[in-house]
């Protein structure tokens, strides 16, 4: 039947162009350079952290918990990190305990309760703009403020000056993290909750936060890392640069706060590889993999604490 | 429901057995207690004029259906009903909106409290990211509702017909649940706080013809306990569901602006058998829109 021919015809045609060519050397072409970019990342990550742990690894094989239950010290054999390890952990809890409460309630409010006027973008444009000042422009802020200005409150170059200042530093950071989280609920939730007569707090305290809780803990955490591994605002802020220095033994968690010099990993690591001595590079590259180790498991907690949340 | 064909003829006219079996249909001595009567609503989003001169009453008991094309307000008249529109920051509105001789744009009127009394059910299904039974809880909760919970869970998704599918999931996501069953869910969550009224803003858009009937079917039963405002694109529905329709329409005005207003407001048979406005007739028996 002549139905039939112009069939066979038509899928003769149609089956050249389908087939079309056999490789598609663009596509393979794109496909080789970003599988290139990903690996010269990975390979300067390795190279980093094979650089850092042949040199280092030896200190922590050797001394074991002593190098971190250590003291600050010029002789390199004691020189261990334990200051510098608690003085970060202040210092983190006071960025939790500071910059986290006000960072979501100044986005609750920007986010959910400022009426979108001129006023408030620029307040919003500004804040964008303050998370990307230069850290050492918050240590010198750091220096006026909590230091002299306020120094009979913070004791003048103690951990309460050092956690206020990197506390400050996040907040922009912590703002708009947690403002994209709260634009990212639906506005449909918002409706519903509100159509079945709750308040506007109800409907933030019940659905849209909870629903932004995840992305919440998640920018926050990421940004705690960062306040975790700053060091040039600390510099300015009062944290010791010096290779030793001793608190009383003795001293209260208040005056330890309050009262005594404090310092913190990124400033030990930086002191100890600016010295000459062969020892301190082997001391350096053992205090970042112990750092390391922290900022590995502050992350851990932070991805179990949103899988939990998430899954609710 | 007695037509189980979906493409019915409209000028055929198969509801109007519906609309005549009610015993309020007809003059205005035998219609029923108005619920709402709204005067002169206009609505502006800042300078763009969307809704102009809208006025009608609202039976009680009744479902009214909103129609019309695309952009001709009709969804923004609804949602003027239980104030939604004030989340809406640039939305302003004019005129009123007299709810038991209440003006609900009136000063002293919380919109909270409208909310609870006038229920809503959206066009798309939003369920609480939460249980089943939290879904429906909420509401009362928020409210301050003293008696059994579980009961008026049950209750509620007993009215919306769901009960059946879900009693064994209460503990269960919401959101596992099909786009029908969410949408019945939100049914059920909108009549939990006990609403007065509620207004549907084309609930069955985003479901299957199945689905559909029974909402349809469901909107039904409601209407012996509730008043109810349907928006919806489905001509046939708004012909097999509601008592009186009101039809509107998008035109532009002196501006450029394309603004919806109310062209008619009748008994739903004769809206779709013997319209007084041409515009009406060509709409409904498809010459444009």
């Amino acid at each position: 039947m002549a139905t039939r021919n112009i069939t066979v015809d038509t899928s003769a045609l149609v089956r050249r162009s389908l087939e079309g060519k056999k490789i598609n050397w663009f596509d393979q072409f794109v496909a080789i350079a970003l599988l290139v970019s990903l690996l010269s990342g990975l390979l300067i990550l390795a190279t980093l952290l094979v650089s850092v742990f042949s040199s280092g690894f030896g200190v922590l094989a050797d001394r074991g918990f002593d190098f971190i239950t250590s003291r600050l010290s010029p002789d390199a054999a004691d020189a261990g990190i334990f200051q510098a390890i608690i003085g970060s952990l202040i210092l983190t809890g006071f960025v939790i305990v500071v910059a986290f409460p006000l960072g979501v309630g100044a986005a609750v409010y920007l986010e959910e309760y400022a009426p979108d006027t001129k006023t408030t973008r620029f307040i919003d444009a500004n804040i964008r703009n303050l998370a990307g000042v230069p850290s050492i422009v918050y240590g010198l802020l750091g220096l006026a403020v909590f230091v002299k200005l306020m120094g009979g409150f913070t004791g003048g170059r103690t951990l309460v000056t050092g956690g206020l200042t990197l506390a400050v530093l996040v907040l922009p950071i912590m703002i708009i993290t947690t403002a994209e989280a709260l634009r990212a609920v639906p506005q449909a939730l918002r409706e519903a909750s509100m159509g079945v007569g709750a308040t506007k707090w109800e409907t933030i305290r019940y659905h849209v936060l909870p629903v932004a809780l995840p992305a919440i803990f998640t920018g926050a955490v990421l940004t705690i890392a960062r306040a975790f591994g700053e060091s040039a605002p600390l510099l300015l802020a009062g944290a010791v640069l010096s290779l030793f220095f001793s608190n009383s033994a003795d001293a209260g968690i208040g005056e330890y706060v309050f009262d005594e010099p404090y310092t913190a990993m990124p400033i030990v690591i930086y002191n100890w590889a600016r010295q000459p001595q062969q020892e301190f590079v082997a001391l350096t590259s053992a205090a970042i993999i112990v750092f390391l180790m922290f900022l590995l498991a502050v992350n851990g907690v932070a991805i179990i604490l949103r899988d939990r949340y998430e899954r609710k | 429901m007695s037509e189980s064909e979906p493409d019915m003829d409209l000028n055929g006219a198969p509801d109007a057995v519906d609309t005549a079996a009610q015993p309020a249909s007809g003059d205005e001595p035998g219609a029923p207690p108005a619920i709402f009567d709204v005067e002169k609503l206009n609505v502006y989003y800042g300078d763009f004029h969307a809704v102009q001169d809208v006025s009608l009453p609202i039976g009680k008991n009744q479902i009214t259906a909103f129609i019309g094309p695309s952009g001709c307000g009709k969804s923004t008249v609804l949602r003027c009903f239980n104030r939604m529109n004030d989340l809406i920051e640039i939305a302003r509105v004019e005129g009123t909106i007299e709810y038991h001789g209440v003006d609900l744009y009136g000063l002293s009127i919380d919109p909270v409290e409208v909310r609870r009394r006038i229920g809503m059910v959206f066009q798309k299904p939003n369920p609480f990211p939460k249980s089943i039974y939290d879904n429906i809880a909420f509401g009362p909760k928020i409210a301050g509702y003293k008696g059994n919970m579980d009961e008026l869970v049950e209750e509620s998704l007993h009215k919306a017909a769901l009960w059946d599918e879900v009693k064994d999931k209460l503990k269960e996501s919401a959101l596992a649940l099909s786009g029908g069953q969410q949408q019945r869910l939100c049914i059920a969550r909108a009549i939990a706080t006990s609403p007065d009224v509620v207004l549907m803003d084309e609930p069955c858009s985003a479901l299957d013809p199945i689905a559909t009937l029974r909402i349809e079917e469901l909107m039904q039963e409601l209407k012996a306990d509730y008043s109810i405002l349907i928006v919806t694109h489905n001509m046939q529905q708004a012909a097999r569901v509601s008592d009186r329709t009101g039809f509107f329409n998008v035109e532009l005005n002196e501006r450029g602006q394309r603004t919806g207003h109310l062209v008619e407001f009748d008994e739903t048979g004769k809206i779709f058998t013997n319209p007084t406005v041409k515009a009406t007739e060509d709409y409904i028996t498809g010459r444009f829109g």
